[in-house]
């Protein structure tokens, strides 16, 4: 699959998508979205880049294995967990703080947002994991 | 300090290897340590219970459900912990110079220390959860101990079924202990012991009784479960001195003592524990007759031990319980012993066939001093502990208020023929004259090996003797924790003459008798060797072959390797489950009123329909994915339609990934043909209709039944106040629901390892 369209958009879409994963991972706890979601997006950005150059070349651009970043993704999400076991309460009660961001401005930040962050990177790492090997096959 | 005692020994069996490293053969010796401690520290209570105190210690567990790390040291508790304790110091130094140059000593080690501290925690457990948490850890122990040699085949055999038969009947025992918490309302042992009445009147007494005997009796070898027992030989000699007849076996014993307040007492426990007991005793030990490995021949007498033990128990005086205590401490004493002298001979002449051993005695004078006297105080004969126990067991059965001679009868076949089997184990070993085996390699046998046994042995002797030194410190307590009364219990070696002595005199003459016409009554039972087809073990075979029979029949059908089974078995299984629990819960009442339905979303549907009919018509892959695309896309339309932009996002996104995974694949899949003939279409197709039916009214009546939940306005109310989001949706997947999320990525993580091994292992196959 050398087409010279599918390279050249590659090259313009996939900065876009990641941005779009990212921010629909983060928008996720107030507007649709989600790590879920924001997930299966950036894993079709790599897919696309796999679909223009090869899954050699994307497994070049990663740089990290897709099995590595599955359990990455489940550790995060485990230890998001078992933060408030620490502090005596039962394993997964979300625990808040409160970033402040100057000038008025707070971001409430919580173990949440870290699970969510777990769920992406899983999401990320399973789907590369299949497609890649998937596109090894040929 | 008595939970300490117990977590004590598994902490030293962690470090074990490195002590070994440490402090190479002196190992032994410096492991020794903890069990000597651990004896004299539970010596240090025997003054105090045996002036009536107990002591009880609780730590906190599970409290919810009433499990407590708790532990209660009583009279019986104590008879078990010093022979465990006592005993497992012997044995760790016995171990020392028995597997010296082994090289996996450290394993062996830290089994062994394991399996004494889950005995020591088995004996001392008051929660019936704690009591069987140590149960099965001393049946893995078990486990892990037979099987040491795993390299031999057949001693992993037996350690399987030694864990099988013991392993099952712990399940069953926890069904038992369940009942029992269910019908007294505790779990806590010393809180049941000390209520006046027992459970013999309740209407789940018999169901209990039941499972708690399947349970002890697998464990203490009972017929018919005793074959386990002379096949777990496989494991090193020092363990089966040490599990197999001195402590885990008697485990079963102990837990019918310790229930006996609570179980004990009815006509139905009398009667099956004095039957099992029974038989027992008397196949154990005419089975041992005919024995020719030296330690063989002691697992049959420790089988008659255990059935001696069960039938006292059963019976219904305290002088059944005195004298069950009394063998119990007599047993482990010469049993003990003459296991580790089994293991010194075996050790030095490289043989345990009874036919071959003559005139050990010159070539070990301190082993055969320890044998002599174990051997006399198992013939039962005086001035040797052995004679006390058994002039306390007919004093037993000829007290009996019924079937009196049926019992002393059962007692003195089964103590003659132990008689006889005293006589094979010692007299031509070790005193025969020696002629065919001569060893030359005659070195001197290390203190290590010779301790042990000697030891114990002596013990024996010394219990006789002067048994004052048993019957106040531990004897009187144990019956009096067993009958929760106080006992003042008198032993003594003679008690004039007595009906007992008596029974002493035939049991002697008679045993004289057995074993001058053993020669030929050992000919006549070699030419019956077919016989052993219809016992017990051989049920275990076919019982073992019928469940692999039965695994490999429900592989090939559930595991057929076709995708459309796979489906069609799901399906089938899902609709099972939901449609008995529809009917069976809420019964099939739909109560729907359709909205006002919009012309594009008739639209939408009338297209999903026509997507879907072309699916199952066409006739090539790519048109059919296609066909399925749309029918996901209409499902993603109609998701926005009802305002739930995730799920249609979600869905959009997964309708893709499936046409790229499929773009991936199609050039490798073979030629799209049907493989179904008229009547498995018509099938599938009745599953499909019905699946999606039951699917259809699943729905409509989750409708009606969501209008009375209050779990949407929940969640409604407390996304924003207590989880900080507004997209109830993600609110759900990431904190209320987290659980199932969490349970969710790992899957999909297991899918993608599955999926990556899968095809790593076809092309790592093709490119070889």
């Amino acid at each position: 699959m050398n087409s010279l369209i599918l390279v050249t958009a590659t090259r313009i879409l996939m900065p876009m998508l990641l941005l779009l994963s990212a921010f629909l991972l983060l928008r996720g706890h107030n507007e649709p979205g989600g790590g879920f979601i924001g997930g299966l997006v950036a894993a079709s950005t790599f897919i696309l880049h796999c679909f223009a150059h090869g899954p050699e070349e994307t497994r070049k651009l990663l740089r990290i294995q897709p099995g590595y970043v599955v359990a990455i993704g489940l550790l995060l999400a485990m230890a998001s967990g078992c933060l408030s076991l620490m502090s005596g309460m039962p394993f997964m009660t979300g625990l808040w703080g409160d970033l402040n961001l100057g000038g008025g401005q707070h971001l409430p930040v919580g173990t949440p947002v870290i699970f969510d962050i777990g769920v992406y990177l899983v999401v990320i790492g399973a789907m590369l994991e299949i497609v890649l090997t998937l596109a090894e096959e040929e | 300090m008595i939970a300490l005692s117990v977590v004590s020994g598994f902490v030293l069996a962690l470090t074990a290897p490195l002590l070994l490293r440490l402090f190479h053969h002196r190992t032994g010796w410096i492991l020794a340590l903890l069990p000597i401690a651990l004896t004299v520290f539970y010596a240090g209570h025997v003054g105090p219970v045996s002036s009536g105190l107990t002591f009880y210690e609780s730590h906190v567990w599970v409290a919810a459900l009433g499990i407590h790390f708790s532990f209660l040291l009583d009279g019986l508790s104590l008879v078990f912990s010093l022979l465990i304790a006592g005993i497992g110091t012997l044995i760790v130094i016995y171990s020392g110079g028995y597997l010296h140059g082994t090289t996996e000593l450290g394993r062996f080690y830290m089994y062994i220390l394991a399996f004494m501290a889950s005995m020591l925690g088995l004996v001392l457990a008051s929660n019936f959860i704690t009591l069987f948490i140590f149960w099965e850890l001393t049946s893995l122990t078990s486990y892990l101990l037979i099987g040491f040699e795993h390299r031999r085949a057949s001693a992993r055999e037996a350690a399987l079924q030694a864990l099988l038969v013991t392993g099952i009947g712990g399940l069953v025992l926890l069904a038992g202990f369940l009942l029992i918490g269910q019908v007294a309302g505790t779990l806590e042992m010393a809180e049941l012991l000390t209520r006046p009445q027992g459970l013999g009147g309740n209407s789940l007494y018999v169901p209990i009784l039941i499972l708690v005997l399947v349970g002890a009796f697998t464990k203490s070898a009972q017929t018919p479960f005793h074959f386990w027992l002379p096949s777990a030989m496989e494991g090193p000699t020092p363990v089966s001195a040490f599990l197999h007849s001195a402590t885990m076996v008697k485990a079963g014993v102990y837990l019918l003592l310790r229930m006996t307040p609570v179980l004990g007492g009815t006509e139905l426990w009398q009667i099956l524990l004095t039957t099992f007991g029974g038989v027992t005793m008397v196949l154990g030990a005419a089975m041992a007759l005919f024995q020719t490995d030296l330690k063989r021949l002691l697992a049959y007498t420790t089988v008659n031990g255990l059935g001696m033990l069960v039938f006292l128990t059963g019976l219904p005086s305290r002088a059944g319980i005195t004298a069950a205590l009394v063998f119990l401490v007599t047993h482990a004493l010469y049993k003990g012993s003459l296991f580790l002298t089994a293991g010194v001979v075996d050790h030095e002449t490289g043989t345990r066939d009874i036919r071959q051993l003559r005139g050990l005695y010159t070539q070990m004078p301190l082993v055969t001093v320890a044998a002599l006297l174990a051997a006399l105080s198992m013939a039962g004969l005086p001035p040797l502990l052995g004679f006390i126990a058994k002039e306390s067991i007919y004093e037993a059965t000829w007290h009996l208020s019924r079937w009196t001679l049926a019992g002393t009868a059962a007692a003195v076949t089964a103590n003659m023929m132990l008689f006889a089997a005293a006589g094979l184990f010692v007299l031509r070993p070790f005193f025969g004259r020696s002629g065919t085996a001569d060893h030359h390699d005659h070195h001197p046998i290390p203190i290590s090996l010779w301790l042990g046994p000697l030891v114990l042995a002596v013990m024996g002797l010394l219990g006789g003797l002067l048994p004052g030194l048993v019957d106040g410190s531990v004897i009187s307590p144990g019956v009096s924790a067993v009958l929760q009364t106080t006992a003042d219990i008198h032993l003594s070696l003679f008690h004039g003459i007595t009906p007992m002595l008596g029974l002493s005199a035939l049991t002697v003459i008679l045993g004289a008798a057995l074993y001058g016409l053993h020669p030929k009554l050992s000919r006549w039972v070699a030419r019956r060797s077919g016989w052993a087809r219809f016992g017990p073990a051989a049920w275990y075979e076919h019982g073992l072959g019928a469940v692999k029979h039965l695994a490999e029949w429900q592989t090939l059908v559930l595991q057929s390797g076709h995708l459309h089974i796979y489906i069609l078995i799901i399906l089938l299984a899902t609709m099972g489950g939901v449609g008995a629990t529809l009917i069976l819960r809420e019964g099939l009442v739909v109560d729907w009123q359709p909205d006002s339905v919009r012309v594009y979303e008739i639209i939408v549907v009338i297209l999903m329909l026509v997507a879907a009919l072309v699916t199952i018509r066409s006739d090539s892959r790519l048109s059919a994915i296609v066909a399925v695309g749309v029918v996901g896309y209409g499902m993603a339309l109609l998701f926005i339609d009802f305002g739930a932009p995730d799920l249609a996002m979600t869905q959009f996104i997964i309708e893709t990934m499936t046409v790229i995974l499929f773009a991936l694949i199609i050039y490798h899949l073979p030629k799209y043909r049907s493989i179904c003939s008229r009547a498995q279409r018509v099938r599938n197709a009745l599953v499909a209709v019905a699946g999606g039916g039951l699917m259809t009214l699943l729905l409509l009546i989750a409708l009606t039944v969501q209008r009375g939940s209050r779990l949407a306005d929940f969640f409604k109310e407390n996304s924003l106040i207590s989880a900080h989001g507004r997209n109830i949706v993600n609110v759900i997947i990431v904190d209320f629901r987290g659980m199932d999320t969490l349970g969710e990525i790992t899957v999909l993580a297991i899918a993608g390892a599955g999926v990556y091994t899968l095809l790593k292992l076809r092309l790592e196959g093709r490119n070889r």
